[in-house]
């Protein structure tokens, strides 16, 4: 257990909806759900993860920290808003799912090898850095992310894909070296540092 | 024009329907003089299109044939059909209001003969039916119309039909040359039983009522079970006029929904529970309804006619608010899409007809009401500032027959109230 996740268990015990409410984003929505099934009936993803979007917030009322943390449903989201724009009651069911997967990312307990997951740790991770996203970098740690020899099949599968970009000028082999950055790199890393800062400040994670 | 029909000790009751009926008689029965008015050409409202009231499955055409009665021996209500309100001036115990009296073409000659309905060719879409269904353009409104006298559509009056209808009149009943009359009138009190529509159903795009014939409402549902309707009362479905034994009811159709209506419209679980019932009697053991619903409200002493239907073996529900509906092509069935949320069971089911509980919203909504008028989040109206007007009926909140007479009658008695209230100042 992260410390993160131990701390959040000792301060709300067993009220995990009021946890939610405090620390995930537009959390204070969940209680306003009355279980219609709209949501989980319109999402394209729906027989494709774990639990639909109401029976999560079924779950969150019910206490079921463990099983919603680590619910892989989050991470399915492709940010269609069919849910949204269906619920009569007017929840923002993409933003609280989100707001979800990025909790239980911070505790980490969202599920271990989530691809979804692993690509925005990736990407997020990439960005950060430099203050641009390294394109040959971030896919080539796409490629090896499951292992040397997978990598090497993923990155032969796309050559092709590849050759072309570089033949295009979309593609520079030399990013792999350091690769362009931006001017003010090191003030791009304050300000996200900072607003993570608030933003843990506000939701009572500092 | 003003009209001496009329003084500050008169109330005038806006709409015709149930609720309207009753603050008139009730007013009338205590000897105040009232003016009744009514946009179109009968009395009876949406209450006349139901086949069965809840929960005793009696038919409405018994309370309308009482009130009707009770008018009719009543020299203090002066009826006006075809009327509109259109604009209200003056203050609580004498307004000045103005009326616009569209043109019947038919005079009080008529003896609801029917020669003129038989000389018209035009057809136009039936109204009474929710227009399933035409009618000839010289028409009665429904059986039990009151005044009961023809109508002449007035996109027949300048034809050949127009002519036909007039020399198929035997008591030289059809007056082709009525105008639209506009008049002022005087009263104390003012009455608002302006009632209730279904909601457009087609604006609720993931359910179809647009692209799918065999998607239809609540209150069409009703029509068809009305052996006055426009299928004799058998349930035959439009695609294909297949007997529909398989139906689905899906509840809060726009109601309870902040993107349509948000608020509850009461009424519609226990119209479905009705009709669930109506299939059953239509088909005995072969029939089948689904009610597809969020919660069912059946309030208060309803709770015992819910506890019956969810006895009956040909009803079964089903916890789920409809995500969409799609179409199979090869035999019209409409196919629901949802989740139910007993047990989070994905489905994909289709029947023969759907029949969508749409919510009630006010019949005026939309439309330009005095200023005085206070209406509440859903359009419903709460009375004027003055405390001269009043809503009744399901113009003041969802209401289902019962409720809107009781409704009426309140609003009634403070109308009552205002005429002796300006009386003893004037007395005074």
């Amino acid at each position: 257990m992260s410390d993160l996740n131990t701390q959040a268990v000792a301060r709300y015990k067993n009220n995990f909806l009021k946890e939610v409410e405090e620390r995930v984003e537009d959390g204070h929505w969940v209680k306003m759900c009355m279980q219609c099934g709209v949501c989980a009936g319109s999402c394209p993803l729906g027989p494709a993860w774990q639990h639909s979007p109401q029976k999560i917030f079924m779950m969150i009322r019910a206490g079921k920290r463990e099983e919603v943390l680590s619910s892989d449903s989050m991470w399915m989201c492709t940010s269609c808003y069919n849910c949204i724009v269906r619920c009569p009651r007017k929840l923002p069911i993409t933003h609280i799912m989100h707001g979800l997967a990025n909790y239980a990312h911070r505790l980490d307990m969202a599920p271990k090898g989530q691809p979804t997951r692993e690509i925005a740790r990736l990407f997020w991770n990439n960005l950060v850095k430099t203050g641009r996203v390294n394109e040959l970098k971030f896919s080539l740690a796409m490629y090896f992310k499951d292992g040397v020899v997978q990598g090497v099949k993923n990155a032969m599968a796309m050559q092709g894909i590849g050759l072309g970009l570089m033949k295009a000028k979309r593609l520079n082999p030399m990013e792999i070296v350091g690769g362009h950055t931006c001017k003010g790199k090191a003030d791009i890393q304050k300000i996200v540092a900072k607003a993570r800062e608030i933003e843990d400040r506000r939701r009572g994670l500092a | 024009m003003t009209a001496s029909i009329a003084t500050n000790q008169t109330i005038l009751v806006v709409g015709g329907g149930i609720s309207g009926m009753t603050a008139a008689l009730e007013a009338a029965e205590c000897g105040k003089q009232v003016i009744l008015v009514e946009k179109t050409p009968t009395l009876g409202g949406r209450t006349a299109q139901l086949y069965r009231y809840f929960p005793k499955m009696c038919h409405p055409t018994c309370g309308l044939e009482i009130n009707l009665r009770r008018l009719k021996g009543n020299p203090n209500v002066k009826v006006m059909t075809m009327t509109e309100v259109t604009a209200v001036a003056g203050a609580r115990g004498n307004y000045n209001v103005t009326l616009k009296v569209a043109p019947r073409y038919v005079n009080e000659n008529c003896t609801a003969c029917g020669d003129c309905g038989a000389a018209v060719k035009t057809e136009v879409a039936d109204a009474f039916n929710y227009g399933l269904g035409k009618v000839k353009a010289a028409y009665l409104p429904h059986l039990m119309a009151y005044p009961q006298r023809y109508v002449i559509d007035p996109s027949i009056v300048a034809t050949a039909d127009g002519e036909a209808a007039k020399s198929a009149c035997k008591y030289g009943a059809v007056d082709l040359g009525m105008k639209e009359e506009s008049l002022q009138i005087n009263v104390g009190a003012v009455v608002w039983a302006t009632g209730w529509r279904p909601f457009d159903a087609n604006k609720i795009q993931p359910y179809g009522y647009d692209r799918y014939a065999n998607v239809i409402t609540s209150v069409e549902f009703e029509r068809l079970a009305d052996p006055h309707g426009p299928t004799g009362g058998k349930l035959l479905r439009p695609s294909d006029g297949k007997e529909a034994k398989n139906i689905a009811f899906i509840q809060c159709a726009g109601s309870r929904d902040e993107n349509y209506l948000r608020h509850c419209s009461r009424i519609c679980c226990m119209a479905t529970l009705k009709q669930t019932q109506y299939v059953r009697e239509a088909f005995g053991e072969d029939a089948k309804s689904t009610v597809y619903y969020i919660d069912i409200r059946a309030i208060d002493r309803f709770e015992d006619f819910y506890a019956k239907v969810w006895q009956d073996k040909t009803v079964s529900f089903v916890k789920s608010k409809v995500a969409r509906i799609a179409e199979n092509a090869a035999n019209g069935n409409p196919v629901l899409h949802g989740v139910n949320t007993e047990g989070y069971h994905r489905y994909a089911t289709e029947h023969d007809l759907v029949v969508l509980a749409v919510g009630m919203e006010p019949e005026v909504k939309g439309v330009k009401l005095p200023d005085d008028i206070v209406l509440d989040s859903s359009n419903f109206i709460e009375g004027s500032k003055d405390g001269g007007m009043f809503g009744a009926g399901a113009a003041s909140s969802p209401l289902d027959v019962n409720r809107a007479v009781q409704s009426a009658t309140a609003a009634s008695l403070k109308a009552i109230q205002v005429i002796h209230k300006s009386a003893s100042t004037e007395a005074a």
